[in-house]
């Protein structure tokens, strides 16, 4: 991969996502702190950090898999707050993948990628089918589509939860290390399979500790330490001249090899 | 010396034949088989010798001679003390079916709202059901049996029956005493209007699927079909004049006349298997469904499946997975724990084939055998519908 931004930008000026003041507690356990962001659409954000500093859970409180305990989520327009209509109407939009990719074992790859289709859009099956094997096709497993997720390898089944992702149509696609459980040479097919998609002009908001896809897709770097947004910055910029001290030793550790 | 003349110098090199893995392992199955085969030859020459020496009359003719003692339990097919053992046999056979069939039936809805129960975030509800559990299936059933029995035992005399209803049911230490039903003409459409209701609901799931598949709108089948089925059976009744009559039962001197009888018996043992079975069900339950990751749900509900679809697409198809192998041991363990009758005289086809009609004839290899080829009948019946079952819903992996 190499080291300069080589895509176009297709940033809007129409916003996305807004975090206002976002708090999270797990118990006692302060998880996020004061986190204030804007999303606009169509822009990729990678977001990284050390382990345990609250990036996961930020995602999450996107499409409300955790409930924030203070501060407002607006994603799509949609205030997210305990009314399930909002919740419905957001994670329709928003699609997510997952470090150990959840896919449904019991349903085959082409079942995965129609369920939501037809329960959530009321689809007619034929047309979900098209719709899902489109997709399958984007992420170049069609002729996998009959097999059931255990018959696949890590890297396919990512690609599967992608393309399962993206039959709802989403307008956002939220990463949730989608490469940590994969082995290395795996890695390489889901990350490509990303950065296609960032081609189209998604707006994508990763959590990821690929730094060569950052430097490559992203409009912007956020780095997270203790629950709390430590520095955000173009990637080369995040790279080349990191600001603080937490930012420096995590990028000398992450990219010492 | 070529490499292969090596190699076949080696293997013969101080081998026996008894160390060479192939015939070692027939060697010893052989032997196994053997000496099994001997033992049984022993055991048939043993008892047929044993047999001859007291003069046992050997044969099936027993199961037409006439029994000569009642049974208190016949609620499927006639029976008095002229019939004969072979229609003991049935009357057993009915009423071990009977017991059986309503206890998987009570400790399967039982068990499975329990096991949904106990994983309630509630703390209370969840440690009321583990309380109940934990009791349930640490005492052995037949105490359970025998204490059900005593509490039954311990209802007023008939003089005394609590009765419900303004005189509608009564209740005394020989049982629960209903009014009996007479149906009158017109009855029947009833029956009738229930299999059309069956076989209208049946097509109405085939036809709402395929309508899902092509059209993509979704109907809410179970509220529909649950209509169906309890709606036009009730219509029918309503529109034939409601004919139905019941018998009132009266007490008249020491007894009541009239009406029906659950005896005492059929119902502590069908509590106690309900409720023992209930327990294991209700941990089998709540195994499977949290066998299912969270990850599932998360994913599933992030591609904005609502709860209740999550529940019935995504997790429960898992669940059952691991939830049916061990539900067809506990049904077959009801099954076989019924016997326990024995213990309150309740006449399955132990107490009164396995029991009184071996008594009384002496046949006992042929009572034993019939008695055990009937459990061995169930049981194999139970396993292969679940076997079946669990084959629809297995998974599929590399």
């Amino acid at each position: 991969m190499s080291n300069a931004n080589t895509n176009t930008s297709k940033k809007t000026d129409e916003v996305a996502i807004q975090l206002n003041g976002v708090h999270k507690w797990y118990g006692q356990f302060h998880v996020l702190k004061d986190i204030n962001l804007t999303v606009q659409r169509g822009e990729r954000i990678v977001i990284c950090g050390p382990s345990g500093s609250g990036k996961s859970t930020l995602i999450r409180c996107i499409n409300r898999l955790e409930e924030h305990q203070q501060g407002d989520i607006i994603v799509d327009n949609i205030e997210l707050t305990g009314n399930l209509k909002h919740i419905d109407a957001i994670r329709r939009e928003v699609g997510m993948c997952f470090q150990h990719f959840n896919l449904f074992p019991h349903l085959t790859v082409l079942e995965n990628c129609t369920l939501a289709p037809i329960w959530v859009r009321k689809m007619p099956k034929k047309e979900a089918e098209e719709i899902a094997m489109h997709y399958l096709e984007r992420v170049k497993i069609p002729d996998q589509a009959l097999k059931f997720p255990g018959q696949l390898s890590g890297g396919q089944q990512q690609r599967v939860a992608i393309a399962r992702s993206l039959c709802m149509n989403p307008r956002i696609m939220l990463f949730d290390e989608p490469t940590s459980a994969l082995d290395p040479e795996m890695i390489a097919e889901v990350l490509d399979t990303m950065i296609e998609l960032a081609h189209t002009g998604m707006t994508m908001i990763c959590v990821t500790h690929e730094m060569g896809f950052a430097r490559k897709v992203a409009d912007r770097v956020i780095f997270m330490d203790g629950g709390e947004i430590i520095e955000e910055n173009v990637p080369e910029e995040f790279f080349n001249n990191p600001q603080s001290d937490r930012t420096q030793k995590f990028l000398s550790q992450i990219l010492a090899h | 010396m070529s490499a292969e003349t090596a190699q076949n110098a080696r293997r013969s090199g101080g081998a026996s034949l008894f160390t060479d893995q192939r015939f070692r392992s027939l060697f010893y199955q052989a032997l196994v088989v053997g000496l099994l085969g001997a033992f049984i030859v022993f055991i048939v020459f043993n008892t047929a010798q044993n047999i001859e020496k007291r003069g046992i009359q050997t044969g099936f003719d027993f199961l037409s001679a006439p029994a000569g003692y009642d049974i208190a339990i016949s609620p499927f097919i006639e029976y008095t003390a002229q019939h004969s053992h072979g229609r003991v046999f049935l009357v057993g056979l009915f009423n071990t079916l009977l017991v059986s069939a309503l206890g998987i039936i009570a400790a399967t809805i039982l068990g499975v709202f329990l096991g949904v129960l106990r994983l309630s975030p509630n703390w209370l509800v969840s440690r009321v059901v583990y309380c109940y559990v934990e009791m349930t299936r640490n005492v052995p059933l037949l105490l359970q049996i025998l204490l059900w029995y005593a509490i039954f035992l311990g209802l007023p005399s008939v003089k005394q029956s609590m009765s419900f209803f303004n005189d509608t049911f009564f209740l005394n230490q020989r049982g629960l005493i209903l009014p009996e039903p007479l149906p009158s003409d017109g009855f029947m459409w009833v029956p009738i209007a229930l299999i059309i209701g069956l076989v209208a609901s049946f097509i109405f799931a085939k036809w709402a699927h395929k309508t899902q598949d092509a059209t993509g709108k979704i109907y809410p089948v179970f509220l529909i079909n649950t209509a169906m089925i309890l709606g036009l059976p009730i219509l029918a009744f309503a529109a034939m004049g409601f004919p139905l009559d019941f018998a009132y039962a009266e007490l008249k001197g020491f007894n009541f006349k009239g009406g029906m009888t659950i005896k005492p018996e059929f119902t502590a043992l069908w509590f106690a298997l309900s409720l023992y079975t209930a327990a294991f069900i209700s941990e089998t339950v709540r195994a499977g469904i949290q066998s299912v990751s969270h990850g599932q749900t998360e994913a599933s509900e992030a591609l904005g499946l609502r709860p209740s679809w999550t529940m019935r697409l995504v997790v429960l198809p898992q669940a059952l997975r691991v939830i049916i192998p061990p539900m067809t041991s506990q049904y077959l363990n009801l099954t076989k724990n019924s016997s326990l009758a024995v213990a309150i005289g309740y006449p399955d086809i132990v107490q009164s084939f396995g029991g009184v009609t071996l008594n009384q004839t002496g046949q006992a290899i042929e009572v034993i055998f019939i008695t055990m080829l009937v459990y061995l009948t169930i049981s194999l019946v139970i396993s292969s519908f679940m076997n079946w079952y669990n084959n629809r819903v297995r998974l599929v992996e590399r």
